[in-house]
């Protein structure tokens, strides 16, 4: 009756599958996004540079915790009912969007300039030139601190839990709503993040490790 | 569908906000200078030649570091009290929030003494500079040096973070939001306000933190790196 049971244990795995869910989302939403916050940051035109900069500037400035329920409450505003899922997602999409958007411009401007300018002296269009050329060699530097911002993104799939959002941290409040153990519960709330987190973060240091190495040696 | 935006309701509760916004600026001071400590002490552990100081110091950073912030402060918030410890609600938020940023200003500091020559802390000890000398001339100041534009990210993503403490009912900006909105019904204008407010704040703590950086850094002004 009052003790933490296999129930209480599978409902908590189901609040991980939805923030594992919600976790790919933000990625794939937020990477779509961020591929075109990075192209606006490296545009030759100006006033789309200062746009996206501004939109960067603006989306880490605030809490994620405010653009969830800008999104929640805005949302509803413009009468449009969606789903707790959603909101989170686009909320995270926005989020995420900014901060891989800066990520991958670094690793596109740590790329020579004499490459962009070699591609330019071999007349391809400046489309080919990122596409063939740039973005290519930038890949491989800006998988390892993708993969970090990863682990960012699965703990931040947490905040959903504001908006009602069943995910992993919700299913835990609502356990120890119940039982009130909550050492137990968020301990072992804790222990499932960190199941998933550890591997990303060992494995993004590891790509570190061997992106260094090849330096090293070249 | 058209929404009538409509500002004009909050105006009696500027006072509230900027309150807020207060709290919101005093737990980020309290965090960042407790957690500065922390972190530098964990880093210096991790370092250090003893295997079980290693060990703690690291399973400390690596938990932190792996799970929510708002699972965290739950953690603490909600366990203290159910073994009876109970604190002013700031007070644990504070405490909440020490824990996390010391964990990733520690992962921070290392990185800044890893890359500290190790020639340079052997000429100190040709010069018979005591340990602690050592330790704060050569290895701790010239690291933050190194790491100061990291570790000015980082306590900037903390006073975001400083958002959470809401979930356990501090009256910090965002907790002062929940409330207003409830009373107004105008949430959507609410949290736009905050947001700008949380903007105005990140500006403020950038531009400190670049003054600061002034004073306690001059080499670097002179080397012209700022």
């Amino acid at each position: 009756m009052d003790g933490f049971g296999t129930g209480h244990l599978v409902y908590l795995l189901n609040g991980l599958l939805w923030t594992v869910v919600l976790s790919a989302l933000a990625l794939l939403l937020g990477g779509i996004g961020g591929f075109v916050v990075m192209l606006g940051r490296i545009s030759r035109r100006r006033w789309l540079r200062r746009l996206s900069m501004g939109y960067v500037q603006i989306v880490q400035g605030t809490p994620l915790l405010i653009q969830m329920f800008l999104m929640y409450f805005g949302l509803g505003v413009a009468g449009v009912q969606v789903p707790a899922l959603l909101a989170a997602a686009l909320a995270m999409m926005i989020y995420s969007s900014a901060y891989l958007g800066e990520i991958w411009r670094g690793c596109v401007q740590s790329i020579g300039k004499t490459q962009f300018e070699a591609a330019e002296t071999l007349a391809l269009t400046r489309w080919q030139s990122l596409v063939d050329v740039i973005l290519p060699q930038a890949a491989r530097i800006a998988t390892p601190p993708t993969v970090g911002f990863v682990v960012q993104l699965v703990k931040n799939t947490s905040l959903a839990s504001v908006v009602g959002f069943l995910e992993l941290t919700r299913s835990a409040q609502v356990i120890n709503n119940s039982l009130f153990q909550p050492f137990l519960v968020f301990g072992i709330a804790a222990a499932l993040y960190f199941a998933v987190c550890y591997p990303l973060s060992l494995w993004s240091r590891t790509l570190e490790r061997k992106l260094n190495a090849g330096r090293r040696q070249a | 569908m058209q929404y009538e935006f409509n500002f004009a309701a909050l105006a009696p509760y500027w006072g509230n906000f900027l309150s807020g916004a207060w709290v919101t600026i005093q737990l980020t001071v309290a965090s960042v200078a407790l957690g500065m400590v922390i972190g530098v002490l964990c880093a210096i552990a991790r370092r250090s030649a003893f295997r079980s100081l290693q060990t703690v110091a690291g399973v400390y950073i690596e938990t932190v570091r792996n799970t929510p912030f708002i699972v965290q402060i739950f953690f603490i918030f909600f366990g203290l009290s159910s073994v009876g410890l109970r604190m002013p609600i700031l007070w644990a938020a504070i405490f909440a929030l020490v824990i996390n940023v010391g964990a990733y200003t520690a992962e921070i500091v290392r990185a800044g003494m890893d890359a500290i020559p190790h020639g340079q802390i052997e000429a100190a000890e040709a010069l018979g500079l005591t340990k602690f000398q050592i330790y704060r001339d050569i290895i701790i100041m010239p690291a933050i040096e190194k790491v100061y534009p990291a570790l000015t990210s980082q306590f900037v993503l903390m006073m975001l973070t400083t958002s959470i403490a809401s979930q356990i009912s501090a009256e910090e900006l965002t907790g002062v939001a929940n409330n207003i909105q409830s009373n107004t019904f105008r949430s959507f204008e609410t949290y736009i306000v905050v947001g700008l407010l949380y903007i105005g704040i990140t500006f403020l703590m950038r531009a400190a933190f670049w003054g600061i950086g002034l004073i306690a850094f001059p080499r670097r002004r002179k080397l012209g790196e700022v």
